[in-house]
This record gives structure tokens, sequence and C-alpha cells, in this order.
């Protein structure tokens, strides 16, 4: 063990800190605003990564049919939910959301070779393929049964994660892929490098973790977020949507989770099922600072209590 | 008598089955009984208790590797390694379950998934086990020095252990021990205000599901006669859980039922999904995902009781018809001091609820205790039956401290409370809801 090891531990051990520090957010982000124990957040990140790669690979990200799949399903439920309650002028936008975004999407891919633009162009691409799942996953699975009790919840999770887990093994095979890294500038520290890459993931999630902060603290749908995981009933008196808040929830949980996927791919081998176990170690973390906030509500809760 | 019936009809059929069906049929079958003895000790925990286990499949592994383990070492006969096996398993729940049993709501079923993955890598990369390629050659099993050898004869022993299972879990549902279990499920609070040791119950039923499970895997060491790690994995274990979640989690019969259509389905799925997808791999948890979500949606308890409304419903009758009455105990003379409350104060924090409260409760007296909202009524009635403790102050019962007892303790001492928000158990009767904890 020399100083260059430990440089090197330490820097694996930043990285990952770091990656571990976005999901967790994610996770008790979703479990404060929706009570869902998010566990395809790691799916997230697996297909963050791997739709990257597709696209770097010049081939079609199976992502993309997954989008242009669920999309068409949420059509024609909300489809048929407008008819039956005769509000047919919100037809063209849930046209327009569910299917004509995935479409362009799609028509994008096919017009310009994906492997040819430069590596933020892809990146923002496979962000936008990967993302929309988020709320479209909230939407199918999670917003009809949003009453039910946490144990329903987790056990839909499961049954999502393992779906998840079959279609991203149909999507992207067995075999894992690597990115290239984003940048291949190095600083000599004593004898031991610092890669250009590990300093790039924190600085991402520094600065996704401060625009969270931001967002939660100075706009009206970050507040509405705060106070829907605070009191759901005291949030839906004051006017906010549960469904918007959960929908919000899960796009951002998305976000994180690809982006984080994203950063992560040029450092080690993502595969199709190495989310999970990715984001156990997310939902352990959870834990520790979710019980915190349990008991502080619990002490919180007790004068409420009247004969 | 349908019910009855019902049985007759399905064990005559099960017996049947193997002298007209072909081979293939009779495995699926075997293993369709393996899966139900699994889900029944689920229906147990999830479907009757309220907890929730993705980690099923580990304790199928403790039992199989144990009997296989000892069998091919050893060489110990298997009827010998089944008590051992049973004895291994439900030292590992019992210690498992102190450990996580503790965490309530969500953290259990978490918790169950982390150590589904530690004792399935345990089987992996443990030496002697036979790490990733498992262990071969064990013995078949014997009955009177007649040889089990081929899926046919298989087949009896498993189906006949299951339907003892099955009435032995309907007869344990039906005990006082089955009631104090079904009343987990309402929440803990007015289960232990009855006098359940809650704790106790769930350690209990989460016992015997692991029991279950060490069956279900010793005889499918037997039945194989090879293990490796593979079948005990956590996809296993939420498989075992989705069989139960389909068949209808709260129904003895809704674990066979959903262990039989899950397995036909994966059977019928591992064939054509990879034709039909063009790549090999398990592609069927993509359809049992998306059906497990249907179910949860459309249909929450499962598919059994959407079967039970086709048949004709007929009045439960009692099990046993005249039980015999409890002892009555010594009632304490007119006017005599019962219930002693004495400078009780309740705190919240900068909330005093309850300020020195002092008074007495005689035998043969009603007495009422009144006041506005928020006075502080329901809190000393907490206090009393130790839902919610007191700050200070004392409480005796019949001369006997209790402040500092249980609820289920104060209870059992012969405190009865009802709640202001009538905490009623759907499933269960209103005579049933509200007889004494001691003839629950």
């Amino acid at each position: 063990m020399d100083l260059q090891i430990a440089l090197l531990l330490a820097q694996d051990g930043i990285t990952n800190g770091a990656i571990y520090a976005l999901l967790a957010l994610a996770l008790v982000l979703v479990f404060a605003v929706t009570r869902v124990i998010f566990i395809p957040q790691g799916e997230f990140v697996a297909f963050g990564a791997l739709t990257l790669a597709s696209l770097q690979a010049g081939k079609l990200p199976g992502t993309l049919w997954l989008l242009l799949g669920m999309g068409a399903v949420i059509t024609l439920m909300e489809f048929a939910k407008a008819l039956r309650e005769r509000r047919i002028r919100r037809i063209p936008s849930i046209l327009l959301l569910n299917c004509g975004v995935p479409l362009i999407l799609a028509g994008i891919l096919f017009a310009v070779s994906p492997a040819t633009l430069p590596l933020p162009v892809q990146v923002i691409l496979a962000l936008m393929l990967v993302v929309p799942l988020g709320p479209m996953i909230y939407r199918l699975a999670y917003q009809p049964i949003a009453e039910a009790s946490v144990l329903v919840l987790l056990i839909v999770s499961v049954a999502v994660h393992v779906t998840l887990i079959g279609l991203g093994l149909y999507f992207f095979g067995a075999e894992g892929s690597r990115t290239p890294a984003f940048t291949d500038t190095s600083f000599a520290i004593g004898d031991a490098l610092l890669q250009g890459q590990t300093l790039l993931v924190v600085v991402a999630s520094v600065v996704l973790i401060v625009a969270l902060y931001l967002f939660f603290e100075r706009t009206i749908y970050g507040k509405a977020l705060r106070a829907t995981a605070m009191n759901r009933t005291g949030a839906r008196l004051m006017g906010i949507s549960a469904t918007l808040a959960g929908r919000l929830s899960f796009t951002l949980a998305a976000l994180i989770g690809a982006f984080s996927g994203i950063l992560i791919s040029p450092i080690t081998t993502i595969y199709y099922d190495s989310g999970f176990l990715i984001g156990l170690q997310g939902l352990r973390r959870r834990h520790h600072r979710r019980s915190g906030q349990l008991s502080a509500c619990r002490r919180r809760r007790h004068p409420g209590r009247s004969a | 008598m349908n019910n009855f019936r019902f049985l007759f009809a399905f064990v005559v059929a099960l017996a049947l089955g193997p002298l007209v069906l072909p081979e293939f049929y009779v495995t699926l079958l075997n293993y369709i009984g393996l899966y139900a003895i699994v889900a029944l000790g689920l229906v147990l925990l999830t479907g009757v208790g309220g907890l929730t286990s993705f980690g099923q499949a580990a304790f199928v592994g403790v039992g199989a590797y144990t009997t296989a383990y000892l069998t091919t070492v050893y060489g110990v006969s298997p009827w010998l390694t089944l008590p051992a096996g049973l004895a291994l398993t439900a030292a590992v729940a019992l210690s498992i379950g102190f450990i996580t049993l503790r965490l309530s709501g969500h953290f259990l079923p978490l918790g169950t998934i982390a150590w589904g993955i530690s004792l399935y890598y345990l089987f992996g990369s443990v030496d002697f086990l036979g790490g990733h390629t498992g262990i071969s050659g064990i013995p078949a099993l014997q009955i009177f020095g007649f040889e089990l050898k081929s899926g046919r004869q298989f087949y009896y022993l498993i189906w006949a252990m299951l339907l003892v299972i099955v009435v032995a879990t309907r007869n344990l549902l039906d005990s006082r021990e089955g009631r104090a279990v079904r009343a987990l499920k309402g929440g803990t609070l007015m289960a232990e205000s009855m006098g359940v040791n809650t704790p106790r119950s769930k350690i209990v039923i989460f016992t015997i599901a692991a029991l279950y499970a060490c069956l279900s895997g010793w005889l499918y060491a037997h039945l194989q006669r090879f293990v490796n790690p593979t079948p005990f994995s956590l996809l296993q274990g939420i498989e075992y859980l989705f069989m139960v979640v389909v068949g209808g989690v709260a129904y003895v019969w809704g674990a066979i039922l959903g262990a039989g259509l899950i397995t036909i389905l994966k059977q019928w799925l591992q064939d054509w999904l990879p034709q039909l997808l063009g790549q090999s791999g398990n592609f069927e948890m993509i359809v049992f995902g998306l059906l497990m979500i249907l179910v949860l949606h459309r249909a929450r308890d499962g598919l059994w009781p959407i079967i039970l409304r086709l048949i004709p419903e007929h009045p439960e009758r009692p099990r046993v018809a005249h039980a015999e009455a409890l002892p009555r105990r010594a009632i304490p003379p007119a006017g005599s001091v019962l219930l002693e409350i004495s400078n009780a104060s309740k705190r919240f924090g900068g909330l005093i609820a309850n300020d020195r409260m002092n008074f007495k409760v005689r035998s043969a007296e009603i007495m009422a205790l009144i006041g506005p909202n928020g006075a502080g009524k329901s809190t000393m009635f907490n206090g009393i039956s130790g839902v919610d403790p007191l700050t200070s102050g004392e409480i005796s019962f019949c001369g006997e401290r209790i402040e500092a007892l249980e609820a289920r303790d104060i209870a059992r001492r012969g405190i009865s409370r009802s709640f202001q928000h009538v905490r009623l158990l759907p499933t269960m009767s209103v005579k049933r809801s509200h007889r004494r904890p001691s003839a629950w």
C-alpha cells in the first residue's frame, strides 16, 4: 500500500460515493412523495449508460421501443379516459406528449446517425430517451394504485424491477458496455494520476445536488413536492395534485438515475442488471437518513393526539 | 358439505393423476407441489400476518443443502436429515427473525432481500457445499425399503405432504395462536392492547414459513438428487411471492392455484419467448412482472376469491362445537379499589396533556372521565392501557403496579379497552374481534 494505491482507491471511493449520494437522494424523494420504495431506480442507471453506449455504437437503443410502446399504451388509456369524461379538448395534448415526442425522437435517431454526433448531443439524446420512462412507469404501474399500502407498492416495485431487468437483457444483451471518457485530461499529484473523469463525476454530482436544492427551495414545483412529502393530505387540500407530484418525482428520479449511469459508465462496465446492486447500496444509505427523519416525525406527531 | 366434496374430488383427481398423465405433466405437478409448499408459508406470512419475504428461496436452499451435504458426505439417512434441516432452518429463521422482524413496515421486506442475496452467495462460495457446481449423487428416498426413484412415485410423497400442510395451516389459523396472527395485519396497536405478544406472533409465523420452505427444499433435493445454488436465488424468492399474489395472498388454496399457474406459465413461456424474441434468457420475468402489476391493479386479493365467488357460499361452522368455558377469575368484593391512578402525568415535549391526575375506580362501579375536546381523556386511557405510557406517576391494578408494563401484559391482567376510532379487523367476525384475549 503506497500513496499511489491510496489515491486510486480514494478516487474510486469518491466517485462511487458521489453516485450513491445522488441515487439515495432520488430514492428519498420518490419515497417521501409517493411512498413507493423505488427498487427499479438502479435500472435507470443501467438504461442511461447502455442507451448512450448503443448510440455511440451506432445502434438503435432498445429503450426507444420501450418509450414508443409505453407512450402508445398511455395514449390509449388517457384517450379512453378523456372520452369517458367527455373532455375531448385534452386529446391533442395527450397525443403530442405520449406519442408525438417519442416519435420525433425516433425520427431524429433514424434521420441522423447518432454515432457521428458530438458527445454532449449524444448524452442529451440518451437522457431524452430514458428520462420520460420515469413518469411513464409512474403513470402505468403506480398511479392507478397510488393509495395502496407501502407493502403493495413495494411488490409492484419488485414487479417493475424484474420486468425492466428482462427488457434490459432483451434490449442490450448480456454483454456489458463501457463508454469512452468525457475527458482525457488527468492531473499528476505526486506519483499518482487524478483522472479527469473522476473530477467530472464529483463536479457534476455537486452541480446536480445544488440544482436540486435550488429547485426545491426556489421553484413552485419544488415547494409543491416538499409539501407533498411532508403531508400528502395537507398538500392536496392546498391544491397540489398528488398525480403531478408523483410524476414529477419519478421524472427527477429517472433523470438522476440516467445521469448517474452516464457519468459512471466510462469508469465501470455496466451490464443490463448492474443497476440492482447499485440501487441496493442507495437504499441502504437512504435508510440511515430516512429512519432519522421518521423518528423526528414521530416526535412531532404526538402533541396532535387529542381526546 | 360442499367443502368436503370439493376436497374429496381434489384428492381423487390427485391420486389418479400420475396413472393417466404423461411423464412431463407428472414432473410439472411435482414442481407445482414443491412450490406450493413454500407458497403456503408465504400465505401465512404475507396474506395472514401482513409481513412479506422475498427471501423464502434461501430457506428452501438451507433445507436442500443440509440434506445434500449430510447424505453425501456422512451417509446419513434422508429421514434423519429432515429433522436436522428443520432444526437448522429454525435456528437460522429465529436468529434472522430476531434481527429483522424488529424492523417495522417496509424495512422488513427490504431486509429479506438482503439475506436472500447473502444466503444465495453463501451457497455458491462455500467450498464444502460444492460452490457453483453444487452437490450431486444425493441418494433416493426410501419408504419401508421401497426406493422412490421415479417422479411418479415421488409425486405421491410431495402431494401427501402438501395436503398435510394445507390441513395443518388451516387448523393453525383457526386456533388461538392463529387468531393472534390474523390480528397482526390490522396493525399491532389493536392486537397488543388485546393482549397479543405481536413480536412473538411474528417470529412464530416467520419460523413456520421458513420450515415449510425447508421441507420443500428437502423434497427437492431428493427428487432432483442434485443441488446447486441457482434455484435458491433472490429471483426465485420473488417468484414465490408472485405465486401467492397471483393465486390469492390470503387463501390457503390460493397458494396452490398460484404455484400451478406460475409454474405452467413459466414452462410455456420458456418454450415460446426465446423463439419469439430470437434470444435466450429469463424473459418470462418480463411477462411475470407485467402480470403481477395487472393482478395488483385489478384483483389485489388474487385469483382465488374470483373462483370462490363462482362456488355457492355456505356459512362457516365452528370446528369445535362445544368448547369448554374458561375458568372465571375471582370477582373482587364490591367497593374494593380496582384501579388506582396517582400523580399521573403525560408530557408531549412542552405540552402537558395530563397533569398529576388522581382517581380510583372501585369494583362494581362505573366511572366516567369527562371533559372538552383536547382535555386529555384519550391520553389518560392510553396511559392506563400502556398504549402510550405515562411520563410519570403510578397506576395500580388490583394492588399491582402496572405503569411500566407493555400494553399486552396489562391486557392479560384483565384490563380491556376499546378505541375511539374502531380498529376492526375486516376478516374477523364481530364476536371474535371483541373476545377477551385469552379466548381469542
